[in-house]
Protein backbone atom coordinates (compact mmCIF):
# COMPACT_ATOMS: atom_id res chain seq x y z
CA UNK A 1 0.00 0.00 0.00
CA UNK A 2 1.15 3.37 -0.49
CA UNK A 3 1.66 6.17 1.90
CA UNK A 4 0.11 9.39 0.60
CA UNK A 5 0.90 13.11 2.30
CA UNK A 6 -2.09 14.98 1.84
CA UNK A 7 -0.92 18.76 2.45
CA UNK A 8 -4.15 19.72 3.81
CA UNK A 9 -4.51 17.55 6.60
CA UNK A 10 -0.23 17.15 6.89
CA UNK A 11 -0.70 13.45 7.54
CA UNK A 12 1.14 11.17 5.84
CA UNK A 13 -2.30 8.70 5.23
CA UNK A 14 -3.13 4.95 3.51
CA UNK A 15 -3.81 5.02 0.04
CA UNK A 16 -7.49 4.07 0.03
CA UNK A 17 -7.95 7.36 1.38
CA UNK A 18 -7.07 8.94 -1.96
CA UNK A 19 -8.59 8.59 -5.75
CA UNK A 20 -6.53 9.37 -8.37
CA UNK A 21 -7.51 12.39 -10.93
CA UNK A 22 -5.66 12.34 -13.83
CA UNK A 23 -2.61 14.77 -15.09
CA UNK A 24 -1.86 18.04 -12.69
CA UNK A 25 -1.59 21.60 -14.90
CA UNK A 26 -3.47 20.68 -17.81
CA UNK A 27 -5.11 24.92 -18.16
CA UNK A 28 -8.56 25.73 -19.93
CA UNK A 29 -7.65 28.35 -22.26
CA UNK A 30 -8.83 32.06 -20.93
CA UNK A 31 -10.94 32.47 -23.73
CA UNK A 32 -12.41 29.40 -24.98
CA UNK A 33 -13.99 30.54 -28.24
CA UNK A 34 -10.43 31.38 -29.51
CA UNK A 35 -9.62 27.72 -29.48
CA UNK A 36 -9.14 25.98 -32.52
CA UNK A 37 -10.28 22.45 -33.05
CA UNK A 38 -6.42 20.84 -32.44
CA UNK A 39 -6.05 22.83 -29.63
CA UNK A 40 -9.45 21.35 -28.50
CA UNK A 41 -8.25 18.02 -28.65
CA UNK A 42 -4.88 18.58 -27.07
CA UNK A 43 -6.82 19.89 -24.23
CA UNK A 44 -9.53 17.22 -23.78
CA UNK A 45 -7.83 14.32 -24.92
CA UNK A 46 -3.92 14.52 -24.93
CA UNK A 47 -1.91 13.46 -22.29
CA UNK A 48 1.75 13.52 -21.41
CA UNK A 49 2.58 9.18 -19.91
CA UNK A 50 6.47 9.78 -19.18
CA UNK A 51 7.88 6.74 -17.77
CA UNK A 52 9.61 8.63 -14.94
CA UNK A 53 8.08 11.81 -12.38
CA UNK A 54 4.41 12.23 -13.64
CA UNK A 55 2.67 15.43 -12.35
CA UNK A 56 -0.64 14.44 -11.67
CA UNK A 57 -4.04 15.47 -9.09
CA UNK A 58 -5.30 13.12 -6.37
CA UNK A 59 -8.13 13.83 -4.19
CA UNK A 60 -8.62 12.63 -0.43
CA UNK A 61 -11.89 11.44 -1.10
CA UNK A 62 -12.18 10.04 2.40
CA UNK A 63 -10.61 12.67 4.41
CA UNK A 64 -10.84 16.34 3.73
CA UNK A 65 -11.90 15.78 0.25
CA UNK A 66 -9.44 18.12 -1.09
CA UNK A 67 -8.13 17.79 -5.03
CA UNK A 68 -4.38 18.43 -4.63
CA UNK A 69 -1.25 17.85 -6.72
CA UNK A 70 1.65 15.25 -6.38
CA UNK A 71 4.85 14.31 -8.22
CA UNK A 72 5.27 10.37 -8.60
CA UNK A 73 7.79 8.53 -10.08
CA UNK A 74 5.73 6.21 -12.44
CA UNK A 75 8.55 3.31 -12.30
CA UNK A 76 8.80 3.10 -8.82
CA UNK A 77 5.69 4.53 -7.68
CA UNK A 78 7.38 6.87 -5.40
CA UNK A 79 5.78 10.17 -4.08
CA UNK A 80 8.55 12.61 -4.37
CA UNK A 81 6.24 15.62 -3.11
CA UNK A 82 2.71 16.72 -2.84
CA UNK A 83 1.64 20.25 -2.86
CA UNK A 84 -1.81 21.87 -2.55
CA UNK A 85 -3.59 22.55 -5.78
CA UNK A 86 -2.59 26.36 -7.27
CA UNK A 87 0.21 25.83 -5.95
CA UNK A 88 3.24 26.16 -8.43
CA UNK A 89 4.49 23.05 -10.17
CA UNK A 90 7.69 22.24 -8.23
CA UNK A 91 11.12 22.19 -9.51
CA UNK A 92 12.10 18.46 -10.66
CA UNK A 93 15.63 18.71 -10.23
CA UNK A 94 15.51 19.74 -6.80
CA UNK A 95 13.11 16.61 -5.58
CA UNK A 96 15.32 14.20 -7.34
CA UNK A 97 18.27 15.49 -5.57
CA UNK A 98 16.08 14.38 -2.58
CA UNK A 99 16.24 11.22 -3.49
CA UNK A 100 17.66 9.01 -0.40
CA UNK B 1 -25.64 -11.75 8.37
CA UNK B 2 -26.09 -8.03 8.44
CA UNK B 3 -28.30 -6.17 10.46
CA UNK B 4 -30.78 -4.02 9.00
CA UNK B 5 -30.75 -0.21 10.55
CA UNK B 6 -34.38 -0.14 11.54
CA UNK B 7 -33.29 -3.09 13.84
CA UNK B 8 -30.65 -1.29 15.49
CA UNK B 9 -31.76 -0.60 19.33
CA UNK B 10 -30.39 0.94 22.56
CA UNK B 11 -28.84 -2.19 24.03
CA UNK B 12 -25.19 -3.65 22.76
CA UNK B 13 -25.44 -4.49 19.06
CA UNK B 14 -22.19 -6.59 19.65
CA UNK B 15 -20.35 -7.37 23.49
CA UNK B 16 -17.19 -8.35 23.61
CA UNK B 17 -15.29 -9.32 26.43
CA UNK B 18 -12.57 -6.41 25.26
CA UNK B 19 -14.64 -4.39 22.85
CA UNK B 20 -18.31 -3.47 22.92
CA UNK B 21 -20.34 -1.75 19.98
CA UNK B 22 -23.84 0.26 20.47
CA UNK B 23 -25.89 2.58 18.64
CA UNK B 24 -25.60 6.11 20.23
CA UNK B 25 -28.80 8.14 20.86
CA UNK B 26 -30.21 10.56 17.95
CA UNK B 27 -27.93 13.54 17.71
CA UNK B 28 -29.04 16.64 15.75
CA UNK B 29 -26.00 16.67 12.54
CA UNK B 30 -25.35 19.54 10.52
CA UNK B 31 -23.10 20.27 7.78
CA UNK B 32 -21.25 24.11 7.94
CA UNK B 33 -19.36 25.00 4.93
CA UNK B 34 -17.46 28.64 5.02
CA UNK B 35 -14.57 30.63 4.33
CA UNK B 36 -13.24 33.54 5.29
CA UNK B 37 -13.67 35.29 8.34
CA UNK B 38 -15.17 33.18 10.62
CA UNK B 39 -15.58 35.47 13.82
CA UNK B 40 -19.38 36.08 12.66
CA UNK B 41 -20.29 32.54 12.76
CA UNK B 42 -18.29 31.69 15.72
CA UNK B 43 -20.38 34.18 17.98
CA UNK B 44 -23.56 32.65 16.29
CA UNK B 45 -22.30 29.45 17.49
CA UNK B 46 -21.04 30.19 20.49
CA UNK B 47 -17.35 29.01 20.44
CA UNK B 48 -14.47 29.28 17.95
CA UNK B 49 -14.74 26.94 15.29
CA UNK B 50 -11.21 24.67 14.70
CA UNK B 51 -9.32 25.58 12.16
CA UNK B 52 -7.16 22.56 11.92
CA UNK B 53 -8.32 19.45 10.03
CA UNK B 54 -9.26 17.10 12.67
CA UNK B 55 -9.23 19.26 15.69
CA UNK B 56 -12.92 19.48 17.55
CA UNK B 57 -14.19 22.67 19.41
CA UNK B 58 -17.57 22.03 22.10
CA UNK B 59 -20.28 24.53 23.90
CA UNK B 60 -22.98 24.10 25.55
CA UNK B 61 -24.04 20.92 24.18
CA UNK B 62 -22.52 21.69 20.81
CA UNK B 63 -19.84 19.66 19.44
CA UNK B 64 -17.80 20.66 16.40
CA UNK B 65 -15.27 18.62 14.25
CA UNK B 66 -13.25 20.08 12.01
CA UNK B 67 -13.36 18.28 8.46
CA UNK B 68 -11.91 20.32 5.75
CA UNK B 69 -10.26 23.27 5.19
CA UNK B 70 -13.73 24.87 4.86
CA UNK B 71 -16.00 22.09 6.65
CA UNK B 72 -17.48 21.39 10.03
CA UNK B 73 -19.62 18.51 11.32
CA UNK B 74 -21.80 19.72 14.15
CA UNK B 75 -23.38 17.80 17.03
CA UNK B 76 -25.87 18.78 19.12
CA UNK B 77 -29.19 17.94 20.82
CA UNK B 78 -31.86 17.65 18.19
CA UNK B 79 -34.23 20.31 19.48
CA UNK B 80 -31.53 22.34 19.15
CA UNK B 81 -30.75 22.79 15.42
CA UNK B 82 -33.75 24.80 14.60
CA UNK B 83 -31.92 27.49 17.18
CA UNK B 84 -28.97 27.20 15.21
CA UNK B 85 -30.16 27.23 11.87
CA UNK B 86 -31.87 30.39 12.76
CA UNK B 87 -28.80 32.37 14.01
CA UNK B 88 -26.67 31.03 11.07
CA UNK B 89 -29.24 31.93 8.98
CA UNK B 90 -29.09 35.72 9.90
CA UNK B 91 -25.56 36.14 8.77
CA UNK B 92 -25.89 34.61 5.55
CA UNK B 93 -26.35 38.20 3.74
CA UNK B 94 -23.03 39.31 5.08
CA UNK B 95 -21.30 35.82 5.37
CA UNK B 96 -22.23 33.52 2.77
CA UNK B 97 -22.05 29.45 4.03
CA UNK B 98 -24.20 25.97 3.71
CA UNK B 99 -25.47 24.77 6.61
CA UNK B 100 -27.37 21.48 6.33
CA UNK B 101 -29.26 19.13 8.50
CA UNK B 102 -27.85 15.87 7.81
CA UNK B 103 -29.50 14.07 10.87
CA UNK B 104 -31.43 11.66 9.37
CA UNK B 105 -28.50 11.14 7.08
CA UNK B 106 -26.13 8.77 9.44
CA UNK B 107 -26.16 6.66 13.02
CA UNK B 108 -23.87 6.95 15.12
CA UNK B 109 -22.34 3.77 16.60
CA UNK B 110 -20.22 4.13 20.22
CA UNK B 111 -17.06 1.43 20.31
CA UNK B 112 -15.64 1.12 23.69
CA UNK B 113 -13.92 -1.41 25.65
CA UNK B 114 -9.98 -1.79 26.51
CA UNK B 115 -9.25 -3.31 22.87
CA UNK B 116 -11.24 -0.53 20.82
CA UNK B 117 -8.83 0.37 19.31
CA UNK B 118 -7.81 -2.90 17.75
CA UNK B 119 -11.29 -3.34 16.59
CA UNK B 120 -11.34 -0.67 14.77
CA UNK B 121 -7.99 -1.81 12.70
CA UNK B 122 -10.26 -4.38 11.09
CA UNK B 123 -11.75 -1.92 8.73
CA UNK B 124 -10.00 1.19 8.70
CA UNK B 125 -6.47 1.03 7.60
CA UNK B 126 -4.90 4.30 9.50
CA UNK B 127 -3.06 4.18 12.48
CA UNK B 128 -5.63 4.41 14.99
CA UNK B 129 -3.59 5.50 17.73
CA UNK B 130 -1.86 8.04 15.78
CA UNK B 131 -5.34 9.96 16.61
CA UNK B 132 -4.91 12.15 19.52
CA UNK B 133 -7.53 11.94 22.31
CA UNK B 134 -10.14 14.30 21.88
CA UNK B 135 -9.88 14.98 18.24
CA UNK B 136 -11.74 13.17 15.23
CA UNK B 137 -11.22 11.94 11.37
CA UNK B 138 -12.83 11.75 8.53
CA UNK B 139 -11.41 8.37 7.33
CA UNK B 140 -12.53 5.17 5.20
CA UNK B 141 -13.98 1.82 7.02
CA UNK B 142 -13.59 -0.74 4.79
CA UNK B 143 -13.61 1.78 2.04
CA UNK B 144 -17.05 3.33 3.89
CA UNK B 145 -16.51 7.17 4.57
CA UNK B 146 -16.85 7.50 8.24
CA UNK B 147 -16.34 10.03 10.85
CA UNK B 148 -14.33 8.88 13.93
CA UNK B 149 -14.25 10.07 17.18
CA UNK B 150 -12.15 9.71 19.15
CA UNK B 151 -13.41 10.26 23.32
CA UNK B 152 -11.11 8.26 25.36
CA UNK B 153 -8.03 6.21 24.90
CA UNK B 154 -10.64 3.18 24.17
CA UNK B 155 -13.79 5.41 23.31
CA UNK B 156 -14.44 6.02 19.68
CA UNK B 157 -17.75 6.89 17.78
CA UNK B 158 -18.49 6.24 14.67
CA UNK B 159 -20.57 8.45 12.38
CA UNK B 160 -21.62 6.15 9.51
CA UNK B 161 -24.24 6.74 6.72
CA UNK B 162 -27.80 4.79 7.52
CA UNK B 163 -27.51 2.54 3.90
CA UNK B 164 -23.72 1.36 5.34
CA UNK B 165 -24.81 1.39 8.98
CA UNK B 166 -25.42 -2.48 8.85
CA UNK B 167 -22.48 -3.76 6.88
CA UNK B 168 -19.82 -1.78 9.38
CA UNK B 169 -22.35 -2.96 12.20
CA UNK B 170 -21.90 -6.53 10.60
CA UNK B 171 -18.23 -6.06 10.41
CA UNK B 172 -17.57 -4.66 13.44
CA UNK B 173 -19.39 -7.65 15.80
CA UNK B 174 -17.34 -10.10 13.68
CA UNK B 175 -14.60 -8.35 14.99
CA UNK B 176 -15.93 -8.43 18.48
CA UNK B 177 -16.33 -12.47 18.02
CA UNK B 178 -12.92 -12.84 16.71
CA UNK B 179 -11.25 -10.43 20.13
CA UNK B 180 -13.49 -12.67 22.54
CA UNK B 181 -12.67 -15.74 20.87
CA UNK B 182 -8.96 -14.59 21.25
CA UNK B 183 -9.05 -13.64 25.17
CA UNK B 184 -11.04 -16.45 25.95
Amino acid sequence: MLLIHCPYCDETLPEVEFTYAGQAHVVRAADPSSQTDAEWENFLFIRSNPKGPHYERWRHLHGCGRFFNAVRDTVSDRFLTTYKAGAPRPDLSSLQGDRT
Amino acid sequence: MNKLVSSFTAAPLARGAVARVSLAPPVGRLVLRARGDLAALNAALGLTLPTTIGQRAAAAGLEVLCLGPDEWMLHLSPDQVGAVQAACAALMASHPHSLVDVSGREVTLVIDGPRAAELLTIGCARDIEAIPVGQGRRTAFDNVTVILWRDGSAAFRLDVWNSFAPHVAGLLETGCRELAAETA
